[in-house]
């Protein structure tokens, strides 16, 4: 009996060694970013309706919200819980990986009123920061543009409610505007194609 | 086993036999056709076949031909479209008003990929001459990814016949069953009982049973108040999501819910419309939904792939590859994928890294260490979700979940109205990842 559960144990350590787990290389930005793309889309890009597109965002972006996500500092449902499994050098792969994915441009239903009056409103508020119409970002500034709407109004209620906190630079501009004209720049970053 | 293997494709060559379920989405009535030994689409270049056309093959296809176009996919599967089963209770519901949303068909991830798909019914697997044998013919291949699904084992339950699921749907494959038990619901008087049988764990999506408990009672709830709901469930409590499930319904359904927990239907009185627990305890339904325990599809078990427990798939955690046979990949349900749970989203994650892995394989590289993720979303009422998330890695060749992470909803709800848009985010994003 004893010889039995000796040479079974050997068994089992020759199967894992021979299986490849002792092997394998490190998971590659890919093998990390791939499992993300069932809710984020293909690549990063988005299908709707409150899964942002990740697909060509800024680096630093996607490593700070993951951070966020992981400490609590940025509220969610299951980001959070996602991010607990990953380390900083994963975040820095998904980052890797996704800001140099094609640009996924959407196609919504927007109120065409109010795109334009956010395109007037964005030169002068959001510009600074979120360059190109909100098509790059500076630093850790998003990529806003043709996000899907649905997700930008989450985003803004969470602003809004307290509960996300907005950088400083942000909340001077932000804070100063309508609720109109407010929903004006959401719709006016996610016509931008 | 190899012998058996043989002379079982050589019965089908001689044209008869029991065709066997090659694929995610197979009906409930026994297709009987016979494989066809001529080689169909003769192999020019490196090929990897996929069987299915579910949560998993659709996606182990796109992304074998998203790493190395200059390897020819052949996606076999028995159906031109495929039902979602996440959504799927919704529909029982009454919440979705039909299946279309939860269906997709192949021709556009064809196209897209340079996929070529062929509508045919798997009858054999000969891993040694690397062949796959259909309804219309054999295929060679250089490497095959197998995500068949899942089978009943339906001789478990005494009395049960192929006229038993008509009687007690199981519907726990979306189609032709789903639509058929939410007939018998919509049919079913006020004040009748509807019946729920939950098989022991493991069984395809965890938590499945328990949202269609939800969507059954807030069916009953809001259109046949005076009926009852009995949940027969084999385990010893609820399998998945268990402390939430329970303040939902506890909240919402309090009169019209009768959870039984470790109780197991051995058998079936037809003639009663009724389950026997443990060979004791009659329980009759008006409808009665029996979810039968389940192993892997029919192709796995002849093909060679079913482990010890002549249930499920052994496989290497990294590539999927089966510990049993050389050069065929096991994925989704019929794995034995760890500590991933057999689901929709696991299927998902667990196609891209097979397929990661394969293209390795076949291009002389190192082998990946895996990463994956599941999440999943389950309604309790008609605007509220409860979900489950978790990160995999692998670790001394097991499949394990990264400690301290993942986890359910919170305990008071009050994510649920956002988590039930998400879900529906989710499955679009899932069902257009699977079919572009």
């Amino acid at each position: 009996m004893k010889l039995k559960t000796s040479l079974a144990s050997w068994a089992l350590v020759a199967g894992c060694t021979l299986s490849g787990a002792a092997l394998a290389a490190a998971p590659t930005p890919e093998m990390i970013s791939f499992a993300c793309a069932g809710c984020h889309g293909t690549n990063g890009g988005s299908a709707g309706l409150t899964m942002p597109s990740l697909a060509n965002q800024s680096k630093s972006a996607i490593v700070d919200a993951m951070k966020k996500f992981k400490s609590g500092d940025r509220p969610s449902s299951i980001m959070g819980r996602l991010a607990k499994g990953y380390t900083d050098a994963d975040f820095v792969a998904m980052g890797d990986f996704f800001s140099k994915q094609k640009f996924h441009a959407t196609t919504q239903s927007l109120d065409p009123a109010k795109v334009k009056k956010g395109a007037d409103l964005q030169e002068a508020n959001c510009s600074r920061c979120h360059l190109d119409e909100g098509k790059d970002g500076k630093d850790d500034t998003p990529v806003m543009a043709s996000q899907w709407l649905e997700y930008l109004k989450m985003q803004a209620a969470l602003y809004d409610s307290g509960k996300r906190k907005m950088p400083k630079d942000m909340a001077d501009k932000w804070n100063k505007l309508s609720k109109e004209d407010r929903e004006a720049l959401l719709h006016f970053f996610a016509s931008v194609k | 086993m190899t012998l058996d293997r043989r002379s079982f494709i050589k019965v089908l060559g001689s044209a008869s036999g029991l065709a066997l379920a090659g694929c995610a989405t197979q009906g409930s009535g026994p297709a009987v056709s016979a494989g066809s030994a001529a080689e169909i689409m003769p192999k020019t270049t490196r090929r990897v076949v996929v069987v299915g056309g579910g949560y998993g093959g659709t996606i182990a296809a796109k992304y074998v031909r998203m790493l190395d176009k200059s390897i020819e996919v052949v996606l076999i599967e028995a159906n031109d479209h495929f039902v979602s089963c996440p959504f799927s209770n919704l529909y029982l519901g009454g919440i979705l008003p039909s299946l279309d949303p939860l269906t997709i068909k192949y021709d556009k991830l064809a196209a897209n990929h340079g996929i070529k798909f062929l509508q045919a019914m798997v009858t054999g697997i000969d891993a040694t001459a690397h062949t796959v044998v259909t309804t219309k013919g054999t295929l060679k291949y250089d490497r095959l990814i197998v995500s068949p699904g899942i089978d009943f084992r339906t001789e478990e339950i005494e009395g049960y016949n192929d006229q038993t699921p008509e009687l007690m749907p199981h519907a726990w494959k979306a189609g032709p069953q789903t639509v058929l038990l939410r007939k018998q619901l919509e049919a079913m008087k006020d004040g009748g009982a509807f019946v729920i049988s939950i098989p022991l764990s493991p069984f395809r999506c965890p938590p499945g049973p328990y949202e269609r408990t939800s969507m059954v009672a807030q069916y009953l709830k809001h259109h046949k108040p005076k009926s009852k709901l009995i949940v027969v469930d084999a385990n010893p409590a609820i399998a998945s999501k268990g402390p939430l499930f329970s303040a939902a319904w506890d909240k919402h359904y309090k009169g019209i819910i009768d959870y039984r927990k470790a109780s197991k239907v051995t058998a079936i009185n037809a003639g009663n419309k009724s389950v026997i627990i443990e060979g004791i305890d009659e329980v009759k339904g008006d409808v009665v939904n029996l979810i039968p325990p389940q192993r892997a599809a029919k192709i796995a078990q002849h093909a060679g792939l079913v482990g010890p427990d002549k249930r499920w798939c052994p496989i290497v955690a990294d590539t999927f590859e089966s510990t049993l046979q050389k050069g065929i990949h096991v994925i989704g349900d019929a794995s034995i994928a760890g500590a991933m749970p057999k689901s929709g989203y696991s299927a998902n994650s667990e196609a891209k890294v097979c397929a990661q892995n394969v293209v390795n394989l076949m291009n002389g590289k190192p082998i990946v260490a895996m990463s994956g993720i599941n999440t999943c979303y389950s309604y309790v009422t008609t605007d509220e979700a409860i979900s489950v998330a978790a990160v995999y890695t692998s670790k001394d060749g097991k499949i394990i979940a990264v400690p301290n992470s993942g986890g359910v909803s919170p305990k008071d709800f009050s994510l649920a109205k956002t988590e039930a848009t998400f879900a529906k985010s989710w499955l679009n994003n899932i069902l257009t990842e699977m079919s572009s």
